[in-house]
């Protein structure tokens, strides 16, 4: 539970954010991540290690290289994440349409 | 026919839409969100105030069966014509979420069918995320308080 919580802080910050949008199309060196920001070094590896940390993004060793890559099964998680918000309304609205179906105009 | 609601929330955007097709004609549709008496049926909540008009307001409340207070929210409606659409704020009393701009656009479909759709613009992502998780975190908390009433029957 606490890592569920972890994961939705982790995207709550528009850097970690970029990150991820970063790395969707393609697998990156910690270096390269970096240089697309203006952020100091050290708080993009911050970052990096917070969304490791998450399981948001997984770390392979190429070489010499580490490059950081998603990891798809976590993000579908997020996507699941809404799911109660969205059962919610789903509740409200068959309410809404079981209420109007019985519903007989006055006059 | 079972229709289904869809939440459209893109990671990083203050935004957020819901939509819904409904077996109804949309001039129901409309009523239930322009009528006090309706929307408190389905909304399960207390209508104090409700002016389905350009420059009217409305305010909810929602109370436990002790009376007290667990929800209000109001808010300032900027445009309504009817059966098409209301364009109104929204803002919950006591929360964190801030103020939401809110579109709905309600359209008809067949004689017996229409589709609703909320588009909700939020201050921030933060306060979008956060209200997105509400229903998340309250289901965590029901479960726990569910697992602490049977583990203290069995004590």
């Amino acid at each position: 539970m606490n890592l569920r919580r972890d994961v939705f802080q982790a995207i709550a910050d528009p850097t970690r954010r970029a990150i991820l949008v970063l790395l969707a199309t393609q697998s990156m060196t910690a270096g390269a991540i970096a240089a697309n920001f203006d952020t100091a070094r050290p708080t993009v590896s911050k970052h990096l290690q917070i969304l490791t940390e998450c399981d948001l993004l997984e770390q392979e060793q190429m070489g010499r290289e580490v490059h950081y890559h998603i990891n798809a099964k976590k993000m579908k998680e997020i996507a699941d994440f809404i799911e109660p918000f969205r059962n919610m309304w789903d509740d409200r609205f068959n309410d809404l349409e079981r209420v109007m179906k019985n519903y007989k105009p006055k006059k | 026919m079972k229709r289904k609601t869809t939440v459209h929330a893109e990671v990083g955007k203050q935004e957020l839409v819901i939509t819904r097709e409904f077996d109804l004609p949309v001039e129901l549709l409309f009523k239930a969100y322009a009528e006090p008496e309706l929307l408190e049926q389905w909304m399960g909540t207390k209508v104090l105030k409700l002016e389905s008009k350009p420059h009217g307001s409305y305010r909810f409340e929602t109370s436990d069966k002790e009376g007290n207070v667990v929800f209000q929210a109001n808010g300032s409606i900027h445009e309504c014509v009817v059966d098409q659409k209301i364009t109104r704020t929204f803002e919950m009393e006591n929360a964190p979420f801030g103020v939401q701009l809110e579109f709905l656009e309600f359209e008809r479909l067949g004689e017996t069918t229409s589709k609703l759709s909320i588009h909700s613009v939020f201050r921030s992502v933060t306060q979008r995320d956060q209200l997105l998780a509400l229903p998340f975190t309250y289901g965590i908390n029901m479960a726990h308080n569910r697992l602490q009433d049977i583990v203290s029957k069995l004590n």
